[in-house]
This record gives C-alpha cells, sequence and structure tokens, in this order.
C-alpha cells in the first residue's frame, strides 16, 4: 500500500476555504489524544481552552490584547512569506523595537514632557525593526547569504541586548535588582480603551494594519507584484517585477511591523521593559500567518485564535494543572495539521495497492 | 600548559554536538532534503535522552533515547514534506515550533535533577602523558564517535555506490527517478538519519556537557549546525573545521568572561551568533561562481508515474 499524490489540474477553491478548519479540527482530535495521555479529562480540558475564556469580558479583552502583536507581526509575516522571503525572526525584530521605544520612555523618565512621547516612541520602533529586518534581506540580496539563517540567528542577539540593558544600564534603581526598567510613565504608555480593563490603543492600530494589508494586496499594483514574485518567480521576471527590491521591501514592512507591536506590548499590557515580554509571538505569528492563509482577514481571525489557546493556555493550567508547555505543542501541531491540509490544495491523495497498480499499467 | 589542556578539552566538548548534529544534515541535505527541524529534533533528544538515563541510571541508553526521540521528529517530517510534498521550508519551522513545545512537556519532571555525567576515557600510562594525554586518550565516547561518525559519513558518501545514489537524488532528483532509483525512499532514509543525528548531538548536551537538563538548553545550536553545513559547502572535511571553530567562539566567550575582560557577559555570549552571520555573509559571498549546494536541495519532488 503506498499514498499517491496526484497534482489536481488546477488548485481546489473549496478546499483552500475549509482547510484551516479542517486542520483546527484535527488539532482538537489529536489533543483530546494528548490530554487523555496526560490523564486529564479531555472534556474539561477542551472546555477550558476554547469555551472558558469567551465567558467572561475580562477574558474576552485579554484574547484581543494576546491577539494584537500576533496579528500585526502575522501580517507583515505574511507579505514576506507571499513573496518567498522567509523572514522568520520577527520575535528579534520585536525586541529590539521594544527597545528602541523604550529608549525614550527611559529618559524621560520623571521628566515634566509632553504627550509627544508615546508618538515618538511608536515611530523609533518600527523604524528599529524595519533596520533590524534589513540586516538579514540586505546579506541575502547582496552576498545571498540564507535569509531564514541570518534572521533567526539575530533573534538570540536582539534577545542578549536587551538583557544587557535591563541588568545594566536601564535598570530600575529601585527595583529590588529585578533585571526591569521602572515603570513608564503614564504619557509613555498606550492609553487603553475602557477604563479599568486591559483592552487598548494596540488592537486598534493592529485593526488598521489588517485593513492596510488587504487594500495593499488586494488594490495596489505592489501588492500584485508581490503576490506575482511569490507565487511566479519566472512569470515575475519577465513582467519586469524586481524580486530583489521586493525582498528588501517586504522585509523593511514585516520588521517594522513587528517593532511596532513590541513596543505596544512594552508600553501597553507590560508597562515597562524586561526579560520575556514576549512568550514567542514572532513565532506563534509564523503559525497565525499561515492559519490565516497569508490573507489579512484570515490572519486577524486566525491571530485571535491562537490568543484564546494562549488564555485557555492559562486557564487550563489554573484550574487542571495542564503543563503551560502544552499549549506550545498544540500550536505546532495546529501548523503542522495547516501545512498539510494546504498541501490538499494542489493535489489529491490516493491509496495505491500494489497488485491493482499492475492491471492500471497494462490499460 | 593546563589552561591550554582545558580550553582544548571544553572546546572539543563544545563542538562535539555542533559536529554531529552538522554530520546529520549534511547527509539529508545531500539527499536534496532542506530540514529545518534540527533545533526541534535536538531539543526533544535533550529531553527525552536526558529522561532516559534518569529513569535507567545508564548514559548509554540515555543516548538510545534521544536517537529514538530525534528519529521520530524526523518521521514526521518526512511524512510532512516527502509524503505529503509540503514546503520543506515551513514544515523545518513547524518541527522546531513543536519540538520546543514537546521538549518542555517532556522534560518539565526532570527539571533539577542531576545525573552522573558520561565518564572521560581514561587509560593509565597514555592518558596521563602532559599535554596531548587527556585531550586524545582522555575524552567522553560522544567526541570519538562524533569523529567516526563524519569519517563514515565521508567513506558512505564519496567512495560507495549508495552514497553516489544519495548524492544523486539531491543534485536531479527527476534524472534519479528516470533511472530507477525510489527517491522518496532514499530521501526518507536520509531524513531519519539526520534525525538519528540530531537527537543524540541534543541528548549530549544533558549527558555529557552539563549534568542537568533545563528547558531551552539547545539555545539554537541546532541553527548553528545548519549554517555549518552551509559554511562547509556541503564538504564533510570544512564541516570538521567549521564545528571546531564554533566550538571555539563559544568556549572564547566562556574564558574571556572569567578573564575579566572589560565587555558585558551579554556581548560576549552574542558572539556564536554573530560569528554565524558573519560567517554565512562572507561565505555566501564568496561563492558567487555558483552554489556548491545540492542542486534539487529544498525542492518538492512528486513522483509522475
Amino acid at each position: 500500500m503506498q499514498l499517491v499524490l496526484e497534482k489536481r489540474a488546477e488548485r481546489s477553491n473549496t478546499i483552500a476555504l475549509v482547510s484551516p478548519l479542517i486542520a483546527i479540527g484535527l488539532t482538537i482530535v489529536t489533543m483530546v489524544i494528548l490530554f487523555a495521555i496526560l490523564g486529564k479529562n479531555p472534556l474539561l480540558a477542551l472546555h477550558a481552552y476554547f469555551i472558558a475564556p469567551l465567558t467572561d469580558g475580562y477574558s474576552l479583552q485579554e484574547i484581543a490584547v494576546k491577539a494584537t502583536p500576533l496579528v500585526m507581526i502575522a501580517i507583515g509575516l505574511s507579505l514576506c512569506y507571499l513573496a518567498n522571503a522567509w523572514n522568520i525572526g520577527a520575535e528579534g525584530q520585536f525586541l529590539i523595537g521594544a527597545v528602541a521605544g523604550s529608549w525614550i520612555a527611559v529618559k524621560t523618565q520623571g521628566t515634566d514632557v509632553g504627550a509627544w512621547v508615546l508618538p515618538v516612541m511608536l515611530v523609533l520602533a518600527a523604524a528599529a525593526g524595519a533596520l533590524y529586518a534589513l540586516i538579514p534581506a540586505i546579506c541575502k540580496v547582496k552576498f545571498g547569504a540564507s535569509e531564514i539563517l541570518t534572521s533567526l540567528m539575530l533573534v538570540y542577539v536582539a534577545d542578549l541586548f536587551l538583557d544587557y540593558l535591563v541588568r545594566g544600564p536601564w535598570r530600575d534603581p529601585h527595583g529590588f535588582n529585578f533585571p526591569t526598567t521602572a515603570e513608564f510613565d503614564p504619557v509613555a504608555t498606550v492609553p487603553l480603551l475602557i477604563e479599568g480593563g486591559r483592552l487598548h490603543l494596540g488592537s486598534i492600530i493592529a485593526l488598521l494594519v489588517v485593513a492596510a494589508a488587504a487594500i495593499l494586496l488586494g488594490r495596489t499594483i505592489k501588492g500584485f507584484e508581490i503576490r506575482v514574485v511569490g507565487a511566479a518567480p519566472r512569470a515575475a521576471r519577465f513582467g519586469g517585477f524586481n524580486a530583489n527590491q521586493l525582498i528588501i521591501l517586504t522585509f523593511a514592512v514585516s520588521g517594522a511591523l513587528a517593532g511596532l507591536a513590541g513596543i505596544i506590548e512594552v508600553a501597553g499590557p507590560v508597562g515597562h521593559l524586561q526579560p520575556g515580554i514576549s512568550p514567542g509571538y514572532g513565532f506563534t505569528a509564523i503559525i497565525v500567518a499561515f492559519l490565516g492563509r497569508l490573507n489579512p482577514l484570515g490572519i486577524l481571525i486566525a491571530g485571535l485564535f491562537l490568543a484564546l489557546t494562549f488564555i485557555g493556555g492559562e486557564q487550563a493550567q489554573i484550574a487542571m494543572k495542564i503543563p503551560l508547555d502544552v499549549t506550545k505543542v498544540f500550536q505546532g501541531i495546529l501548523l503542522f495539521y495547516v501545512l498539510a491540509c494546504d498541501s490538499l490544495i494542489l493535489y489529491r491523495f490516493r491509496l495505491v495497492f500494489p497488485n491493482r497498480q499492475v492491471t492500471r499499467g497494462a490499460g | 600548559m593546563e589552561l591550554v589542556e582545558a580550553i582544548i578539552l571544553s572546546v572539543l566538548a563544545a563542538s562535539t554536538p555542533l559536529l554531529i548534529a552538522a554530520t546529520g544534515e549534511l547527509v539529508t541535505e545531500h539527499s536534496g532534503v532542506l530540514n529545518l527541524g534540527v533545533e526541534g529534533m535536538m531539543i526533544v533528544g535533550a529531553a527525552c535522552g536526558f529522561a532516559g538515563a534518569w529513569l535507567t541510571g545508564s548514559i548509554f541508553i540515555g543516548a538510545l533515547f534521544g536517537i529514538v526521540a530525534g528519529t521520530l521528529m524526523s518521521l514526521i517530517f518526512a511524512l510532512m514534506a516527502l509524503g505529503l510534498a509540503v514546503n520543506q521550508v515551513a514544515t523545518g519551522l513547524a518541527l522546531t515550533i513543536l519540538g520546543v513545545g514537546l521538549s518542555g512537556l517532556i522534560g518539565a519532571g526532570f527539571v533539577g535533577e542531576r545525573i552522573a555525567p558520561a565518564v572521560h576515557l581514561a587509560i593509565p600510562g597514555l592518558t596521563d602523558i602532559p599535554l596531548i594525554g587527556r585531550v586524545l586518550f582522555g575524552e567522553d565516547a560522544f567526541v570519538y564517535f562524533s569523529i567516526a561518525l563524519i569519517i563514515g559519513v565521508w567513506w558512505f558518501l564519496y567512495r560507495t555506490r549508495a552514497g553516489l545514489i544519495l548524492r544523486a537524488c539531491g543534485d536531479n532528483h527527476v534524472s534519479a527517478h528516470a533511472l530507477g532509483y525510489p527517491v522518496l525512499r532514499i530521501r526518507t532514509f536520509a531524513v531519519m538519519f539526520g534525525g538519528a543525528c540530531a537527537g543524540l548531538a541534543g541528548a549530549y548536551l544533558p549527558l555529557a556537557y552539563t549534568p542537568f537538563f533545563i528547558p531551552g538548553m539547545t539555545a539554537g545550536r541546532g541553527w548553528i549546525a545548519l549554517a555549518l553545513v552551509v559554511f562547509s559547502s556541503w564538504r564533510p572535511g570544512r564541516l570538521v573545521v567549521g564545528a571546531y571553530l564554533f566550538g571555539a567562539v563559544t568556549i572564547l566567550q566562556l574564558h574571556a568572561q572569567g578573564w575579566g575582560v572589560g565587555i558585558p557577559s551579554q556581548f560576549m555570549s552574542a558572539l556564536p551568533y554573530l560569528a554565524t552571520v558573519i560567517v554565512l555573509v562572507l561565505l555566501s559571498r564568496a561563492r558567487t561562481g555558483g552554489s556548491t549546494a545540492p542542486a534539487a536541495l529544498g525542492t518538492v519532488f512528486v513522483p509522475d508515474r
């Protein structure tokens, strides 16, 4: 018995739409098995993961807060992936953005400055993220160095740089020796949308980013170029599209968005710069991008879903003592199923039995 | 003198996991498959390796656990990238994301536990020779195995018929297929070999490098191993040189801290990663005359019947 792939004459649009749903279904089935192996009641666990967080206002806000960086980063990554540029260092660009924006917040701390601080922080963070992403992009375009490896190596460098700053020059002198900066001044923090709640302005910015990406991809020549270069590099060359230029552009945009997400996270929900500001947002965003089928609206939905798994994971840990790493396993399995189901768009799977193969060959 | 000896010993120890993981990936890439999941397979190998050794008290069984874990992980990759013809880059990333989660889950019960690390060879007389004695005759078994492994792989790839066929699959899968070689089956074996090596390399960390397990202890070594394969221009000899160079950079940063060099430790810790970027750039730049990578590397192959 052998699994055989047959190329479809044209991509199946039906499957393109339902494949993420099939993937989620298969992931949940796999999780039920995993919960059973861990000796937890699968139904209660599923409830804790997927239902409980949706039942109260606080958790709903928390989902939006978690989805904000995921969606912003994933939108940028989707532009890269559509253009066949493999930026997987968004985590580093996120951290560098957080650092660059925090710089102003730390330097102006306690001084009576105006409301210009926050906008400058956002701009600086986006610029720093873009510049940091340009390192692998330029190494790729100029020297042919694998952007996958260089962008990833820079994640570790960014992580260590942040660590150095909060343990060294930027450490809060009143912080009981914890590696953290002081809490940002109110003018240097992202305003809340609901008084006393958790939802902040960053979520609005994320929605604007989604809308902008939808317009870019659906309504502009640049967006068309990005999609053609990724889908049909040869055709793109005949069309006179410059693939290298698009690598630079998509990396810069994706780095800027990751950097922006970084400062929004630090100046918003976290409130100060410290190590561990990201539970792997830059990597989870890769899953969000693929689960959302590299489509802005899809990414918005996928981002909310992945945020749900983060919050659900926390609830499951508190309520049922399910280890937090289960959430990461869950996300990894989900990505596998998403990719496997994507294969169905281009291919038809068939099981072939050797004896039947012979008769087929004769005919 | 003793310091020099200590440095050489620690360089060898730091290089060994890189060498083992990179050797496995070298074979995988020669068959035409780019498996970016080395870090994921390594980190699961580390957790399973420690679990095995802790449960049985045997370093050898721990190493076997690591190998089996890495191989199983690589089978998931083979099923996806070869069986279902999914993009290899995306599948490799997925493998790493999954591996980090699984490793945390498996290793959670073992954090803080200790085991007796792998013993070092001691031959009376030989090991006592000043300077070279401990370096040549006083390593742990993994170090010797890693050298035997890369020599074996060189011999296999360039001196056997099977090795030639494997490289043919990596250079031109269509021709190899037309000649009647089972490209996908050969690639699956190559991926499994890479997984076994990555698992063993991961297991080396808690079994011989440090006697305990901490989450995330591979710290990007799997990615550096991938870069080493590029560094080596897919040649086993240069792979050895590269692995020891990187091991030396890793140890350099540790010792620089001890010597009180006035540079913050984080900057020294960033050295291996920065070195990787610089090496990748320099090498890719030097290779403008045409890539030495296997021609079919990373491409999807669906046999057309």
